[in-house]
């Protein structure tokens, strides 16, 4: 299972800071149960959202935000709300973030950080898509994680080596991980949130919370049973 | 005058870049030096180039202080973590090293270690923004330093990098983080290079346009296959493939590029690639 926290909501309403209108998306599966993505949360969050002046233009809670398949259907639906929304408010884990901005073309924001996946990987069945840094990026950089498409973990932007968009140090498998977040972030016309990186990455925010560090499993039935 | 009063006073400075040893015979290392001394402005040392373990780029920066050539001190993020960076840093200011070139670094499957566990804790921008601090009087940690250094810091662009939009971004950031002057990847073509400085010079940092001095038709083409950022175009292959004498050559082009792009930035920046004995001759054809 991956556990989430929710985003503190001044983090949050940063990243929606210019955008009017928001579709929020939330996960019936481990942000259900760490309380951060299901319906009664995105209830919540809508109602704040509101409460800030924001219009929620519709939600929807998918069983697996990590399963593209399942959100590519499950969105499908909500299409003409999605389309009336300038940004997209997604209440799950780090790969569901990932999920939901590849199916769509709109910029999508993570309200939650991922501290740790606990030796799963919901149902992702892709490469690794989430270091569970706990301090999630993926706002700034179009939903694409630099630290996991990007070989050296760079956060600042390209380095000099990539070529016809390919990594320098698998070119043959391996897309540039700021290639694409530069080619995402143009097509959104969001080149801006480039500039808006933190320089410096506190890597402490790695470690899993004390409580769930060399027992995370049982920390993990302690969690499920408390909810 | 230093590197940094030299640009400051819009003098066009030439640097040129020196590999440090595979090993402890330094012989070759001060012959080089010698044959720079007075010709350039400044020299860089490498860190650890292309990941291949050599001796160390502060120890051959501080040989180059004891002869008189002042030294450009360049700084991978590929095998330090930030405790060890910062400490380089002041280790060098403490040695009389002022010129920092802080650089991100090559993969290390792309070297002779292939087996080594990368670090990349920080990077380049990271890099300038922790020698600014320390220049603050603190370190990343927000601790107070007993004596603050001072240094001039560098960074790398590629501007032959397509698209070059996100290295145009990157370089921003770069000066926004401290950087006060740049060197760049080597570039073949003057025209891209135009290109590229007319949305460069808004930052109001000198620019020092790199070279790579060729030395056969296949070195281009192979750069050209395996460089991203470098491009040389056939013209120049041609050139090269048909010249009796490649060296003599590759030291008229390289010359006759400086010469192009001279009016269009602030500096160059002669990476000779174990061709440091040609270097004087460059600059000689290119009257500098």
């Amino acid at each position: 299972m991956i556990i989430s926290e929710l985003k503190p909501l001044p983090e949050i309403l940063g990243y929606l800071d210019g955008d009017k209108k928001i579709f929020i998306v939330g996960c019936k599966g481990c942000a259900e149960v760490c309380q951060t993505g299901d319906e009664p949360q995105v209830l919540e969050m809508k109602q704040k959202l509101g409460q800030e002046g924001k219009t929620v233009t519709g939600y929807c809670v998918v069983d697996f935000l990590c399963d593209k398949a399942l959100v590519k259907t499950r969105l499908f639906p909500h299409e003409d709300e999605i389309d009336a929304a300038d940004s997209l408010l997604v209440m799950t884990c780090g790969i569901g973030v990932q999920a939901t901005a590849a199916v769509v073309n709109k910029l999508v924001h993570p309200a939650a950080n991922t501290i740790n996946v606990g030796g799963s990987r919901g149902e992702w069945r892709g490469s690794e898509r989430c270091r569970e840094c706990g301090d999630c990026v993926l706002d700034l950089t179009g939903g694409i994680c630099p630290l996991t498409a990007c070989t050296k973990w760079l956060i600042n932007g390209p380095c000099g080596g990539a070529k016809n968009g390919k990594c320098e140090v698998e070119p043959d498998v391996r897309d540039c991980g700021w290639h694409l977040i530069y080619e995402r972030l143009k097509k959104l016309g969001r080149l801006d949130k480039m500039q808006t990186m933190p320089i410096v990455k506190n890597y402490a925010k790695m470690q899993p919370p004390k409580e769930l560090r060399s027992t995370i499993m049982w920390a993990l039935e302690q969690q499920e049973t408390k909810v | 005058m230093s590197l940094r009063e030299k640009l400051q006073n819009g003098k066009f400075v030439v640097t040129a870049e020196i590999g440090p040893a595979k090993g402890v015979d330094i012989h070759e290392f001060n012959e080089n030096a010698e044959l720079l001394k007075g010709r350039v402005d400044a020299v860089n040392c490498t860190d650890q180039q292309s990941a291949v373990m050599r001796l160390g780029s502060l120890v051959a920066c501080h040989l180059l202080n004891q002869k008189g050539v002042e030294p450009v001190f360049q700084m991978t993020c590929r095998d330090r973590n930030r405790i060890a960076l910062q400490s380089d840093l002041l280790s060098a200011y403490v040695m009389g090293v002022e010129n920092v070139l802080c650089l991100t670094g090559d993969y290390v499957t792309l070297g002779d270690h292939p087996d080594a566990k990368p670090v990349f804790d920080l990077d380049s921008v990271s890099l300038l923004h922790a020698a600014q601090q320390l220049e603050q009087g603190k370190d990343l940690a927000g601790k107070e330093l007993k004596g603050t250094p001072k240094f001039f810091l560098g960074a790398c662009v590629t501007p032959g990098a397509d698209p070059v939009e996100p290295q145009l971004i990157k370089m921003e950031r770069k000066v926004k983080a401290g950087a006060q002057f740049f060197q760049t990847q080597a570039i073949y073509e003057p025209k891209t290079f135009e290109a590229f400085m007319k949305e460069a010079k808004k930052f109001g940092v000198p620019v020092l346009v790199g070279i790579v001095v060729l030395r056969s038709a296949a070195m281009a083409k192979f750069m050209n296959k395996n460089v991203a950022g470098i491009h040389v175009p056939d013209e120049l292959i041609d050139e090269m493939d048909k010249a009796e004498n490649k060296l003599q050559k590759g030291v008229e082009i390289a010359a006759r590029l400086i010469n192009e792009m001279k009016g269009m930035c602030q500096g160059t920046h002669i990476m000779a690639i174990g061709l440091e004995s040609k270097v004087p001759a460059i600059l000689d054809a290119a009257k500098l």
